[in-house]
Protein backbone atom coordinates (compact mmCIF):
# COMPACT_ATOMS: atom_id res chain seq x y z
CA UNK A 1 0.00 0.00 0.00
CA UNK A 2 0.98 3.12 -0.77
CA UNK A 3 0.62 5.09 1.85
CA UNK A 4 3.73 6.69 3.87
CA UNK A 5 3.03 7.84 7.79
CA UNK A 6 6.34 9.41 8.33
CA UNK A 7 5.46 11.97 5.27
CA UNK A 8 2.33 12.32 6.99
CA UNK A 9 3.59 12.90 10.05
CA UNK A 10 6.64 14.94 9.19
CA UNK A 11 3.94 17.61 7.62
CA UNK A 12 2.12 18.26 10.44
CA UNK A 13 4.28 20.85 11.90
CA UNK A 14 4.27 23.15 8.77
CA UNK A 15 0.15 22.55 8.36
CA UNK A 16 0.19 23.75 11.69
CA UNK A 17 1.64 27.08 11.29
CA UNK A 18 -1.72 27.87 9.26
CA UNK A 19 -3.88 26.74 12.17
CA UNK A 20 -3.64 30.50 13.51
CA UNK A 21 -5.78 31.40 10.57
CA UNK A 22 -8.22 28.62 10.80
CA UNK A 23 -8.71 29.63 14.43
CA UNK A 24 -8.00 33.71 13.44
CA UNK A 25 -11.69 33.37 10.86
CA UNK A 26 -13.25 30.87 13.32
CA UNK A 27 -13.29 32.89 16.58
CA UNK A 28 -13.58 36.15 15.24
CA UNK A 29 -16.55 34.90 12.66
CA UNK A 30 -18.01 33.77 16.03
CA UNK A 31 -17.49 36.38 18.39
CA UNK A 32 -19.43 38.78 15.35
CA UNK A 33 -21.88 36.16 15.05
CA UNK A 34 -23.07 35.81 18.95
CA UNK A 35 -23.60 39.65 18.78
CA UNK A 36 -25.70 39.57 15.34
CA UNK A 37 -27.52 36.44 16.87
CA UNK A 38 -28.52 38.27 19.98
CA UNK A 39 -30.11 41.08 18.88
CA UNK A 40 -31.66 38.74 16.11
CA UNK A 41 -33.00 36.48 18.65
CA UNK A 42 -34.17 39.38 20.59
CA UNK A 43 -35.93 41.08 18.19
CA UNK A 44 -37.95 37.50 17.30
CA UNK A 45 -38.53 37.63 21.09
CA UNK A 46 -40.15 41.00 21.22
CA UNK A 47 -41.59 40.61 17.55
CA UNK A 48 -40.93 44.14 16.84
CA UNK A 49 -43.38 45.35 14.11
CA UNK A 50 -41.34 45.83 10.88
CA UNK A 51 -37.86 45.34 12.15
CA UNK A 52 -39.50 41.68 12.60
CA UNK A 53 -39.83 41.50 9.01
CA UNK A 54 -36.44 42.21 8.06
CA UNK A 55 -34.98 40.15 10.78
CA UNK A 56 -36.83 37.22 9.10
CA UNK A 57 -35.77 37.52 5.62
CA UNK A 58 -32.26 37.90 6.75
CA UNK A 59 -32.71 34.59 8.50
CA UNK A 60 -34.23 33.24 5.89
CA UNK A 61 -31.36 34.45 3.32
CA UNK A 62 -28.50 33.32 4.82
CA UNK A 63 -29.80 29.53 5.95
CA UNK A 64 -30.99 28.99 2.46
CA UNK A 65 -28.28 30.40 0.27
CA UNK A 66 -25.20 28.02 0.38
CA UNK A 67 -22.15 29.84 2.57
CA UNK A 68 -19.78 29.19 -0.41
CA UNK A 69 -22.10 31.20 -2.28
CA UNK A 70 -22.45 34.22 0.38
CA UNK A 71 -18.51 34.16 0.13
CA UNK A 72 -18.54 34.61 -3.38
CA UNK A 73 -21.03 37.36 -3.30
CA UNK A 74 -19.39 39.59 -0.90
CA UNK A 75 -15.75 39.06 -1.65
CA UNK A 76 -16.43 39.46 -5.51
CA UNK A 77 -19.76 40.51 -6.19
CA UNK A 78 -20.16 43.71 -3.46
CA UNK A 79 -17.04 45.37 -4.87
CA UNK A 80 -18.69 45.54 -8.06
CA UNK A 81 -21.14 47.40 -6.31
CA UNK A 82 -19.00 49.30 -4.24
CA UNK A 83 -15.92 50.49 -5.42
CA UNK A 84 -14.35 51.30 -2.09
CA UNK A 85 -14.86 47.32 -1.13
CA UNK A 86 -11.50 46.03 -3.07
CA UNK A 87 -9.85 47.00 -0.72
CA UNK A 88 -11.17 44.27 1.17
CA UNK A 89 -8.89 41.21 2.20
CA UNK A 90 -9.52 37.49 1.39
CA UNK A 91 -10.04 36.84 5.07
CA UNK A 92 -11.83 39.83 5.77
CA UNK A 93 -14.40 38.99 3.26
CA UNK A 94 -14.54 35.31 4.63
CA UNK A 95 -15.13 36.81 8.21
CA UNK A 96 -17.90 38.75 6.48
CA UNK A 97 -19.79 35.97 5.19
CA UNK A 98 -19.03 33.80 8.22
CA UNK A 99 -20.74 36.14 10.60
CA UNK A 100 -23.74 36.64 8.35
CA UNK A 101 -23.92 33.23 7.58
CA UNK A 102 -23.99 31.65 11.28
CA UNK A 103 -25.61 34.90 12.89
CA UNK A 104 -28.48 33.71 11.13
CA UNK A 105 -28.42 30.10 12.07
CA UNK A 106 -27.50 31.08 15.67
CA UNK A 107 -30.46 33.67 16.50
CA UNK A 108 -33.05 30.90 15.91
CA UNK A 109 -31.01 28.68 18.30
CA UNK A 110 -30.56 31.78 20.78
CA UNK A 111 -34.53 32.76 20.01
CA UNK A 112 -35.54 28.98 21.45
CA UNK A 113 -32.96 29.33 24.26
CA UNK A 114 -35.03 32.38 25.28
CA UNK A 115 -38.23 31.25 25.26
CA UNK A 116 -37.30 28.37 26.90
CA UNK A 117 -37.12 30.29 29.97
CA UNK A 118 -39.98 29.68 32.07
CA UNK A 119 -41.98 33.27 31.96
CA UNK A 120 -42.51 33.35 35.85
CA UNK A 121 -38.59 34.30 35.90
CA UNK A 122 -38.98 37.40 34.06
CA UNK A 123 -42.62 38.16 35.88
CA UNK A 124 -40.74 37.48 39.31
CA UNK A 125 -37.80 40.14 37.95
CA UNK A 126 -40.14 42.66 37.23
CA UNK A 127 -42.46 42.51 40.24
CA UNK A 128 -39.79 43.41 42.38
CA UNK A 129 -38.85 46.61 40.03
CA UNK A 130 -36.07 45.52 37.91
CA UNK A 131 -36.85 47.07 34.15
CA UNK A 132 -37.21 44.42 31.50
CA UNK A 133 -32.93 45.46 30.43
CA UNK A 134 -32.36 44.58 33.74
CA UNK A 135 -34.53 40.97 33.94
CA UNK A 136 -33.14 39.97 30.96
CA UNK A 137 -29.45 40.43 32.05
CA UNK A 138 -29.24 39.04 35.24
CA UNK A 139 -32.28 36.14 35.02
CA UNK A 140 -33.32 35.51 31.59
CA UNK A 141 -30.13 35.57 29.67
CA UNK A 142 -28.21 33.45 31.84
CA UNK A 143 -30.22 30.67 31.75
CA UNK A 144 -31.15 31.06 27.67
CA UNK A 145 -27.10 30.63 28.06
CA UNK A 146 -27.59 27.48 29.62
CA UNK A 147 -30.21 26.07 27.34
CA UNK A 148 -28.37 26.95 24.26
CA UNK A 149 -24.97 25.89 24.76
CA UNK A 150 -25.40 22.49 23.47
CA UNK A 151 -26.48 23.62 20.14
CA UNK A 152 -24.60 26.96 19.52
CA UNK A 153 -21.36 24.56 20.25
CA UNK A 154 -22.61 22.43 17.12
CA UNK A 155 -22.53 25.58 15.35
CA UNK A 156 -19.41 26.30 15.98
CA UNK A 157 -18.07 23.25 15.81
CA UNK A 158 -19.51 23.39 12.17
CA UNK A 159 -18.03 26.99 11.42
CA UNK A 160 -14.27 25.78 12.53
CA UNK A 161 -15.04 23.70 9.78
CA UNK A 162 -16.48 25.91 7.00
CA UNK A 163 -13.92 28.07 7.55
CA UNK A 164 -11.97 26.07 5.21
CA UNK A 165 -14.17 27.47 2.19
CA UNK A 166 -12.10 30.39 2.56
CA UNK A 167 -9.21 28.73 0.78
CA UNK A 168 -11.68 29.03 -3.12
CA UNK A 169 -11.32 32.99 -2.34
CA UNK A 170 -7.18 32.37 -1.81
CA UNK A 171 -6.75 32.83 2.04
CA UNK A 172 -4.44 30.24 2.55
CA UNK A 173 -5.65 28.39 6.35
CA UNK A 174 -5.53 25.21 6.98
CA UNK A 175 -6.63 23.66 3.91
CA UNK A 176 -5.10 25.59 1.68
CA UNK A 177 -1.63 24.56 2.51
CA UNK A 178 -2.51 21.20 2.73
CA UNK A 179 -3.98 21.37 -0.56
CA UNK A 180 -0.57 23.31 -1.84
CA UNK A 181 1.35 20.19 -0.25
CA UNK A 182 -0.60 17.55 -1.50
CA UNK A 183 0.06 18.91 -5.01
CA UNK A 184 3.90 19.96 -4.75
CA UNK A 185 4.82 16.45 -3.06
CA UNK A 186 1.54 13.75 -5.36
CA UNK A 187 1.09 12.57 -1.68
CA UNK A 188 -2.70 13.46 -1.73
CA UNK A 189 -4.08 10.65 0.67
CA UNK A 190 -1.64 11.91 3.55
CA UNK A 191 -2.00 15.49 2.80
CA UNK A 192 -5.45 15.77 3.22
CA UNK A 193 -5.39 13.31 5.94
CA UNK A 194 -3.11 15.34 8.31
CA UNK A 195 -5.63 18.09 7.59
CA UNK A 196 -8.48 16.43 8.93
CA UNK A 197 -6.90 15.20 11.83
CA UNK A 198 -5.86 18.25 12.93
CA UNK A 199 -9.67 19.47 11.94
CA UNK A 200 -10.86 16.63 14.28
CA UNK A 201 -8.28 17.18 17.00
CA UNK A 202 -9.28 20.60 16.72
CA UNK A 203 -13.02 19.43 17.42
CA UNK A 204 -11.85 17.40 20.20
CA UNK A 205 -10.06 20.08 22.12
CA UNK A 206 -13.29 22.46 21.72
CA UNK A 207 -15.43 19.89 22.96
CA UNK A 208 -14.01 19.45 26.61
CA UNK A 209 -13.45 22.98 26.50
CA UNK A 210 -17.52 23.08 26.18
CA UNK A 211 -17.98 20.52 28.46
CA UNK A 212 -16.05 22.01 31.45
CA UNK A 213 -18.34 25.22 30.70
CA UNK A 214 -21.68 23.61 31.05
CA UNK A 215 -20.43 21.92 33.81
CA UNK A 216 -19.31 25.25 35.28
CA UNK A 217 -22.73 26.63 34.36
CA UNK A 218 -24.99 23.85 35.63
CA UNK A 219 -23.96 23.98 39.38
CA UNK A 220 -27.31 25.78 40.07
CA UNK A 221 -29.37 23.40 38.71
CA UNK A 222 -27.64 20.04 40.28
CA UNK A 223 -29.04 19.08 43.43
CA UNK B 1 -53.70 53.45 49.62
CA UNK B 2 -54.33 51.28 46.84
CA UNK B 3 -57.03 52.57 44.60
CA UNK B 4 -58.49 50.80 41.59
CA UNK B 5 -60.86 52.20 39.57
CA UNK B 6 -63.13 50.84 36.56
CA UNK B 7 -60.43 48.27 36.03
CA UNK B 8 -61.34 45.97 32.64
CA UNK B 9 -59.20 43.00 30.84
CA UNK B 10 -60.45 40.89 28.34
CA UNK B 11 -58.43 38.08 26.89
CA UNK B 12 -59.28 37.38 23.37
CA UNK B 13 -62.37 39.23 23.41
CA UNK B 14 -63.42 37.34 26.59
CA UNK B 15 -63.89 39.92 29.32
CA UNK B 16 -62.32 38.75 32.26
CA UNK B 17 -62.45 41.99 34.81
CA UNK B 18 -65.63 43.65 33.90
CA UNK B 19 -64.83 46.81 35.59
CA UNK B 20 -63.27 46.66 39.53
CA UNK B 21 -63.12 49.16 42.29
CA UNK B 22 -61.95 48.78 44.97
CA UNK B 23 -59.39 49.89 48.07
CA UNK B 24 -56.99 49.20 49.92
CA UNK B 25 -55.77 51.55 52.73
CA UNK B 26 -52.75 51.67 54.57
CA UNK B 27 -51.37 49.09 56.25
CA UNK B 28 -54.62 47.50 55.74
CA UNK B 29 -54.55 43.29 54.77
CA UNK B 30 -57.12 42.57 52.14
CA UNK B 31 -57.99 38.99 51.26
CA UNK B 32 -59.65 38.34 47.56
CA UNK B 33 -61.32 35.12 47.36
CA UNK B 34 -63.65 33.88 44.72
CA UNK B 35 -64.48 30.75 42.59
CA UNK B 36 -61.54 30.01 40.50
CA UNK B 37 -62.29 31.98 36.77
CA UNK B 38 -63.54 34.89 39.10
CA UNK B 39 -60.64 37.17 37.84
CA UNK B 40 -58.70 37.10 40.99
CA UNK B 41 -55.62 35.94 40.13
CA UNK B 42 -55.57 38.54 37.12
CA UNK B 43 -56.85 41.56 38.92
CA UNK B 44 -53.65 41.24 41.11
CA UNK B 45 -51.79 40.77 38.33
CA UNK B 46 -52.82 43.92 37.05
CA UNK B 47 -51.82 45.98 39.90
CA UNK B 48 -48.36 45.32 38.77
CA UNK B 49 -48.89 45.60 34.93
CA UNK B 50 -47.94 41.84 34.89
CA UNK B 51 -51.17 41.28 33.03
CA UNK B 52 -51.53 44.83 31.09
CA UNK B 53 -55.05 45.81 31.66
CA UNK B 54 -57.46 47.28 28.72
CA UNK B 55 -58.68 50.46 30.62
CA UNK B 56 -59.01 51.70 34.37
CA UNK B 57 -57.39 53.82 37.22
CA UNK B 58 -54.49 52.50 39.12
CA UNK B 59 -53.30 54.21 42.33
CA UNK B 60 -50.77 52.73 44.24
CA UNK B 61 -49.05 54.39 47.01
CA UNK B 62 -48.20 57.74 45.31
CA UNK B 63 -48.20 56.26 42.06
CA UNK B 64 -51.42 56.71 39.59
CA UNK B 65 -51.14 55.23 35.96
CA UNK B 66 -53.86 55.12 33.73
CA UNK B 67 -54.20 52.02 32.14
CA UNK B 68 -55.22 52.70 28.74
CA UNK B 69 -52.64 55.44 28.18
CA UNK B 70 -49.81 54.20 30.70
CA UNK B 71 -46.21 53.99 28.82
CA UNK B 72 -43.02 51.68 29.99
CA UNK B 73 -41.94 54.38 32.43
CA UNK B 74 -45.09 54.63 33.77
CA UNK B 75 -44.90 50.95 34.76
CA UNK B 76 -42.04 51.37 35.50
CA UNK B 77 -42.72 53.44 38.10
CA UNK B 78 -46.19 52.00 39.48
CA UNK B 79 -44.14 48.30 39.49
CA UNK B 80 -41.81 49.92 42.34
CA UNK B 81 -44.49 50.30 44.58
CA UNK B 82 -45.72 46.37 44.82
CA UNK B 83 -43.58 43.16 45.08
CA UNK B 84 -45.55 39.89 44.63
CA UNK B 85 -45.43 36.25 45.80
CA UNK B 86 -46.28 33.71 43.31
CA UNK B 87 -47.85 30.68 43.28
CA UNK B 88 -44.85 28.79 41.41
CA UNK B 89 -42.66 30.76 43.83
CA UNK B 90 -40.71 31.61 40.88
CA UNK B 91 -37.45 32.27 42.39
CA UNK B 92 -34.60 33.07 40.17
CA UNK B 93 -33.16 29.53 39.02
CA UNK B 94 -29.61 30.67 38.69
CA UNK B 95 -29.25 32.18 42.09
CA UNK B 96 -28.68 31.42 45.34
CA UNK B 97 -31.12 31.70 48.21
CA UNK B 98 -29.12 34.87 49.43
CA UNK B 99 -28.58 36.38 45.74
CA UNK B 100 -32.90 35.71 45.08
CA UNK B 101 -33.34 38.64 47.38
CA UNK B 102 -30.53 40.62 46.98
CA UNK B 103 -30.17 40.75 43.49
CA UNK B 104 -33.60 43.53 43.35
CA UNK B 105 -31.51 45.50 45.57
CA UNK B 106 -27.94 45.87 44.05
CA UNK B 107 -29.80 46.27 40.29
CA UNK B 108 -32.61 48.43 40.73
CA UNK B 109 -31.95 49.72 44.61
CA UNK B 110 -28.47 50.65 43.58
CA UNK B 111 -27.78 49.23 47.24
CA UNK B 112 -23.99 48.49 47.86
CA UNK B 113 -23.94 44.32 47.31
CA UNK B 114 -22.40 44.42 51.14
CA UNK B 115 -25.18 46.30 52.50
CA UNK B 116 -27.86 44.21 50.54
CA UNK B 117 -26.42 40.79 51.08
CA UNK B 118 -26.45 41.91 55.44
CA UNK B 119 -30.00 43.06 54.60
CA UNK B 120 -31.00 39.92 52.83
CA UNK B 121 -29.75 37.41 55.13
CA UNK B 122 -31.64 39.21 58.06
CA UNK B 123 -34.62 38.58 55.45
CA UNK B 124 -33.55 35.30 55.20
CA UNK B 125 -33.66 35.06 59.03
CA UNK B 126 -36.67 36.03 59.81
CA UNK B 127 -38.33 33.60 57.42
CA UNK B 128 -36.24 31.16 59.41
CA UNK B 129 -33.65 30.08 56.52
CA UNK B 130 -30.20 31.49 57.69
CA UNK B 131 -29.34 28.07 56.67
CA UNK B 132 -30.25 27.51 53.43
CA UNK B 133 -28.55 31.15 52.26
CA UNK B 134 -26.80 28.94 49.53
CA UNK B 135 -28.67 26.79 48.30
CA UNK B 136 -30.03 27.24 44.96
CA UNK B 137 -34.25 26.47 44.19
CA UNK B 138 -33.37 22.92 43.20
CA UNK B 139 -32.40 22.43 46.38
CA UNK B 140 -35.10 23.97 48.60
CA UNK B 141 -38.57 22.13 49.43
CA UNK B 142 -41.56 23.95 48.59
CA UNK B 143 -42.30 25.88 51.61
CA UNK B 144 -38.65 26.94 51.52
CA UNK B 145 -38.65 28.41 47.89
CA UNK B 146 -41.72 30.24 48.87
CA UNK B 147 -40.45 31.27 52.21
CA UNK B 148 -37.30 32.85 49.57
CA UNK B 149 -39.61 34.40 47.97
CA UNK B 150 -41.87 36.41 50.59
CA UNK B 151 -37.88 37.76 51.60
CA UNK B 152 -37.31 38.39 48.44
CA UNK B 153 -40.68 40.07 47.53
CA UNK B 154 -39.93 42.18 50.96
CA UNK B 155 -36.63 43.82 50.40
CA UNK B 156 -37.66 46.01 47.92
CA UNK B 157 -39.47 47.51 50.94
CA UNK B 158 -42.21 48.06 48.45
CA UNK B 159 -45.67 50.36 49.38
CA UNK B 160 -47.28 47.01 49.10
CA UNK B 161 -47.13 43.13 48.87
CA UNK B 162 -49.35 41.38 46.61
CA UNK B 163 -49.89 37.63 47.32
CA UNK B 164 -50.62 35.07 44.41
CA UNK B 165 -52.40 32.41 46.18
CA UNK B 166 -49.18 31.99 47.53
CA UNK B 167 -50.14 27.71 49.19
CA UNK B 168 -52.23 26.60 45.83
CA UNK B 169 -49.46 24.61 44.86
CA UNK B 170 -47.20 23.72 48.06
CA UNK B 171 -48.03 19.87 49.34
CA UNK B 172 -50.02 19.82 52.57
CA UNK B 173 -47.12 19.26 55.23
CA UNK B 174 -45.48 22.80 54.03
CA UNK B 175 -48.58 25.28 53.77
CA UNK B 176 -48.54 25.63 57.64
CA UNK B 177 -44.45 27.23 57.73
CA UNK B 178 -45.79 29.76 54.81
CA UNK B 179 -49.14 30.76 56.32
CA UNK B 180 -47.11 31.20 59.61
CA UNK B 181 -44.53 33.52 58.02
CA UNK B 182 -47.19 35.69 55.88
CA UNK B 183 -49.33 35.93 59.12
CA UNK B 184 -46.19 37.43 61.01
CA UNK B 185 -45.62 40.17 58.23
CA UNK B 186 -49.66 40.92 58.46
CA UNK B 187 -48.90 42.08 62.25
CA UNK B 188 -45.97 44.03 61.21
CA UNK B 189 -49.12 46.50 59.70
CA UNK B 190 -47.25 45.69 55.90
CA UNK B 191 -50.53 46.69 53.00
CA UNK B 192 -50.64 43.34 51.71
CA UNK B 193 -53.32 42.25 49.36
CA UNK B 194 -53.94 38.38 49.28
CA UNK B 195 -55.60 35.79 46.43
CA UNK B 196 -55.85 33.01 48.13
CA UNK B 197 -58.36 29.53 48.76
CA UNK B 198 -57.05 29.05 52.66
CA UNK B 199 -60.40 30.17 53.77
CA UNK B 200 -59.70 29.74 57.57
CA UNK B 201 -56.60 31.67 56.80
CA UNK B 202 -58.07 34.69 55.28
CA UNK B 203 -60.53 34.93 58.05
CA UNK B 204 -57.85 35.00 60.89
CA UNK B 205 -55.34 37.35 58.69
CA UNK B 206 -57.74 39.46 57.31
CA UNK B 207 -59.08 43.17 57.62
CA UNK B 208 -60.93 42.91 54.97
CA UNK B 209 -62.32 40.30 52.61
CA UNK B 210 -63.39 41.22 49.26
CA UNK B 211 -65.44 37.94 47.31
CA UNK B 212 -65.10 38.30 43.85
CA UNK B 213 -67.05 36.33 41.08
CA UNK B 214 -67.46 36.42 37.34
CA UNK B 215 -65.40 39.72 37.08
CA UNK B 216 -67.01 41.66 39.50
CA UNK B 217 -66.38 42.35 42.99
CA UNK B 218 -69.76 40.76 44.01
CA UNK B 219 -69.00 41.80 48.17
CA UNK B 220 -66.44 42.71 51.07
CA UNK B 221 -66.76 43.33 53.73
CA UNK B 222 -64.82 42.23 57.67
CA UNK B 223 -64.39 38.37 57.90
CA UNK B 224 -67.44 37.96 60.21
CA UNK B 225 -69.34 39.89 57.74
CA UNK B 226 -68.39 37.63 54.87
CA UNK B 227 -68.08 34.53 56.11
CA UNK B 228 -70.86 34.27 58.86
CA UNK B 229 -73.71 37.15 57.46
CA UNK B 230 -73.14 37.15 53.89
CA UNK B 231 -75.65 38.94 51.65
CA UNK B 232 -75.51 37.99 48.90
CA UNK B 233 -76.53 35.10 47.01
CA UNK B 234 -73.44 34.58 44.63
CA UNK B 235 -71.20 34.67 48.57
CA UNK B 236 -73.45 32.32 50.35
CA UNK B 237 -73.39 30.03 47.09
CA UNK B 238 -69.87 29.79 47.17
CA UNK B 239 -68.86 29.53 51.00
CA UNK B 240 -71.44 26.83 51.13
CA UNK B 241 -69.91 24.82 48.32
CA UNK B 242 -66.28 25.72 49.84
CA UNK B 243 -68.01 24.09 53.07
CA UNK B 244 -68.97 21.02 51.30
CA UNK B 245 -65.95 20.51 49.82
CA UNK B 246 -64.00 20.62 53.12
CA UNK B 247 -66.44 18.36 54.53
CA UNK B 248 -66.38 15.64 51.99
CA UNK B 249 -62.60 16.32 52.13
CA UNK B 250 -62.65 15.95 55.92
CA UNK B 251 -64.99 12.37 55.55
CA UNK B 252 -62.55 11.18 53.26
CA UNK B 253 -59.85 11.22 55.77
CA UNK B 254 -61.72 9.69 58.71
CA UNK B 255 -62.82 7.17 56.33
CA UNK B 256 -59.02 6.46 55.29
CA UNK B 257 -57.84 6.48 59.04
CA UNK B 258 -60.74 3.83 59.69
CA UNK B 259 -59.57 1.53 57.13
CA UNK B 260 -55.57 1.92 57.76
CA UNK B 261 -56.25 1.62 61.55
CA UNK B 262 -59.57 -0.03 61.80
CA UNK B 263 -59.25 -0.84 66.08
CA UNK B 264 -58.95 3.58 66.30
CA UNK B 265 -61.96 4.57 67.42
Amino acid sequence: MNFDLGYMIEIIPELLKYLPMTLYLAITSMIIAVIIGVILALILVNRTPGILQIAKVYISFFRGTPALVQLLLIYFGLPQLFPAMNEMSAATAAIIAFSLNTSAYLAEIFRAGLQSVDKGQAEAAVSVGMTYAQAMRGIVIPQAVRNAIPATGNIFIGLIKNSSLAFTIGVTELLAQGKLMATANLRFFEAYLAVGLIYWALTILYNWLQQWYEYRIGKPYRV
Amino acid sequence: MIKVTDLKKSFNRTEVLKGINFEVNDGEVVVIIGPSGSGKSTMLRCLNFLERPDSGLIQIGDQTVDASTAKRSDINRLRLQTSMVFQHYNLFKNKTALQNVAHALIVSKKMKKSDAFEKSRALLKEVGLSDKEDNYPVALSGGQQQRVGIARALAVSPYAILFDEPTSSLDPEWVGEVLRVIARIAEERKTMVIVTHEMEFAREIADRVVFMADGFVVEEGTPEEIFDHPKNERTKKFLQSYRNSSARREAALQATEQFVSPEAP
